[in-house]
């Protein structure tokens, strides 16, 4: 059974919408994630952990920087499965695995989905892979329990929303806006649509919306609009960075950020 | 203009495809869509061949070299595209693609530049069309090629410097691609090269397929026949493909593309992506690149800006396991000599990119590959005024 699946219906039967929370794995370094993830944890009820890359062309300066930050300490494919089984010791929080399509192919796809299912990982969200090259990712990731979630963006057609559902599972990643990653002062309107195109559609697939979420009133917004997830990761990031020299401020930070989030996601 | 063969599936064999976020899925389609119908309309082709011939000056001459030709023992021409005007091949692309953006309604354009040609060609579209034109540029790259940023402001485009990553050409992709996901709706990305995402590079080669086919009526004039050999540097690929593409069903004309050899394959210090890389994702394509263990995309070194890129052409790494064309180095010491030979016995001042093919025959000559009977082909793609302080510092460093 997928813990995505069974955290969405337990949320939903307490009324409430899921708190995605993103962080780039060994950002500021490897270390330090497995106490990030416990800290988040105590608020969130999904991790999504990135994978960084050189060249992440879907992400805006926040999450650059941090790839940068997590590559210079020194982060690897090998680290993250160690660190995803560490933190699995400790939690048993969904763990989403964000990572760019050529670290993956390079690792080479059957081998990385069993390794994430080894570590205890559930799923995997690669933003540079459209489903139309997606059919090995999709395969191996299900034969390893892996749930795969694809992105809907503002220009998704109607009928390309209902082929992307089909790929995914776990819940759908809605994208808020056009654009990179990274935080924004205020939510665009066209999220209202895509939830609701996706919910008449496939009512069994949670979708989550991210990219631009920074505030609790982001989040508010996002809930009242019908999403049973919302996605938080540049400004958490941004947090992270704010403190990196500091872990206890960090940490204490941290907290006190997505206990406001997690609060909001309860406000409907 | 010509269109090409389809890529089906947007593949070449088991390169290219489009691995880019969800946002561009339906621009990619909709250009496509804007190609496939354009690209087929006379009216379309009529304004193209107008452009290019009235504003670009094509056709190109295909000038044989006797004095250097006499000094290496073959029968060297040149394909003289350092002649279009901007000084390089780039410009055949991006008249095509603006006429494209234009009749898709976008009335803003955005390109990435390494050498700065590109980014010049792109400028120049935009002031001849009146498009805004945006260019994104690293900043190792903006300081070595000041001459082509001025120029490119000079004609109204705004110039992005980019800090990130290794501060140069694929970097400069990164935030174009940024940049479009952000703008799609209003912007055309006018990507310089057979690179990126279906369906860039057929467009990309379609548009410079115009270097080939001038260059085989002219050496049957010239030669009563074809040539023994074709040569070109290659970067992302697209003056290369652009001379070798009508060549492909003639076996007997061998093709060679020459890449960035550096400072030599052991120093790691080169740009070889077909020579010495291994295949992965970048930038859209599924191709060959330059990659560590982890699957991270490398920086790369080479004395020529336009050449110094971890990615290369999708169609190219298709010819390349096919055997069809031969990929090989030239370094930057070679290259520089040839640079010096050019100016020297001929009068003509190469980028330091086409210097890479020019140092090539040499090569070829010097391993028997060709005679003094036979017939070269190199693709002068672009001039070298934009080169001179490179060249200056490295002579100098050389001489001390």
């Amino acid at each position: 059974m997928s813990r995505i699946r069974d955290t969405f219906l337990e949320l939903e039967r307490s009324g409430e919408c899921a708190f995605i929370a993103y962080i780039m794995a060994g950002d500021p370094d490897p270390s330090l994630t497995p106490p990030i993830v416990q800290a988040i944890a105590q608020y969130a009820d999904i991790i999504e952990l990135g994978i960084p890359f050189s060249d992440p062309i879907a992400d805006g300066k926040t999450i650059q920087a941090a790839s940068e930050r997590a590559l210079k300490a020194g982060m690897t494919p090998d680290k993250i499965f160690e660190l995803i089984a560490a933190i699995r010791k400790e939690t048993d929080i969904p763990i989403v695995v964000m990572s760019y399509y050529n670290p993956i192919l390079h690792f080479g796809i059957e081998r990385f989905m069993k390794r994430l299912s080894e570590g205890g990982g559930d799923g995997i969200i690669i933003p540079d892979l459209p489903i139309e090259e997606a059919d090995d990712v999709v395969r191996y990731a299900k034969e390893n329990g892996i749930d795969t979630i694809f992105l809907i963006a503002p220009t998704t057609p109607e009928e390309r929303i209902e082929q992307i559902c089909a790929y995914s599972s776990g819940f759908v990643y809605l994208v808020s806006l056009l654009g990179v990653t990274g935080a924004r002062e205020t939510i665009s309107g066209v999220v209202r649509t895509l939830i609701k195109s996706v919910v008449e559609k496939r009512p069994d697939i949670p979708p989550a919306v991210g990219f631009g979420v920074s505030k609790p009133k982001h989040v508010r917004e996002i809930v009242k609009s019908g999403a049973k997830g919302v996605i938080v990761g540049s400004a958490i990031v941004e947090l992270i960075a704010e403190h990196k020299d500091k872990p206890e401020v960090m940490i204490s930070a941290l907290e006190e950020f997505c206990a406001a989030l997690k609060a909001a996601t309860r406000d409907r | 203009m010509y269109i090409g063969e389809y890529p089906k599936a947007g593949k070449f064999g088991e390169y290219g495809g489009q691995f880019v976020p969800e946002v561009l899925m339906h621009a990619l389609k909709e250009l496509e869509d804007a190609y496939l119908r354009f690209g087929k309309d006379e009216q379309f082709k009529e304004e193209l061949d107008f452009y290019l011939r009235t504003f670009a000056g094509r056709p190109t001459p295909l000038y044989f070299c006797a004095r250097l030709s006499d000094l290496l023992g073959t029968k060297l021409y040149l394909k003289r595209e350092d002649l279009v005007h901007g000084g390089a091949h780039k410009l055949n692309n991006t008249i095509g693609q603006a006429l494209l953006a234009k009749r898709m309604g976008k009335r803003r354009i955005i390109a990435e530049t390494g050498a700065g040609q590109h980014g010049l060609a792109t400028a120049i579209v935009g002031a001849l069309f009146g498009l805004k034109a945006e260019i994104y540029m690293g900043e190792e790259d903006i300081e070595r090629q000041r001459l082509n940023v001025f120029r490119m402001k000079l004609m109204g485009a705004e110039v992005h410097s980019v800090g990130s990553g290794s501060r140069t050409l694929k970097d400069a992709i990164n935030e174009a691609i940024r940049d479009w996901v952000t703008n799609v709706e209003n912007t055309h990305y006018l990507l310089g090269s057979v690179v990126g995402p279906h369906p860039y590079p057929m467009i990309v080669r379609d548009f410079q397929r115009v270097i080939g086919i001038e260059t085989r009526s002219q050496i049957r004039e010239a030669e009563g026949g074809l040539p023994d050999a074709l040569v070109a540097c290659v970067g992302g690929g697209s003056n290369s493909i652009g001379l070798f593409y009508d060549f492909l069903d003639d076996e007997d004309v061998a093709l060679y593309g020459v890449e960035a050899g550096g400072e030599g394959i052991s120093s790691s210090r080169h740009s070889a992506t077909l020579y010495a890389g291994s295949k992965g994702v970048l930038h859209g394509a599924y191709s060959y690149l330059l990659q560590d263990e982890d699957g991270q995309i490398l920086p790369t070194h080479s004395i020529a800006p336009g050449l110094d890129y971890s990615g290369v052409g999708p169609e190219h790494a298709f010819l390349k396991d096919m055997g069809r064309v031969t990929y090989d180095i030239v370094t930057d010491k070679e290259a520089l000599q040839a640079f010096e030979l050019l100016c020297k016995y001929e009068g003509i001042l190469p980028a330091l990119e086409s210097a890479h093919a020019l140092a090539y025959v040499a090569r070829l000559v010097e391993v028997e590959e060709i005679g003094s009977d036979d017939v070269v082909v190199v693709c002068l793609s672009g001039r070298g005024d934009k080169d001179v302080e490179i060249i200056e510092r490295a002579l100098h460093e050389q001489n001390t």
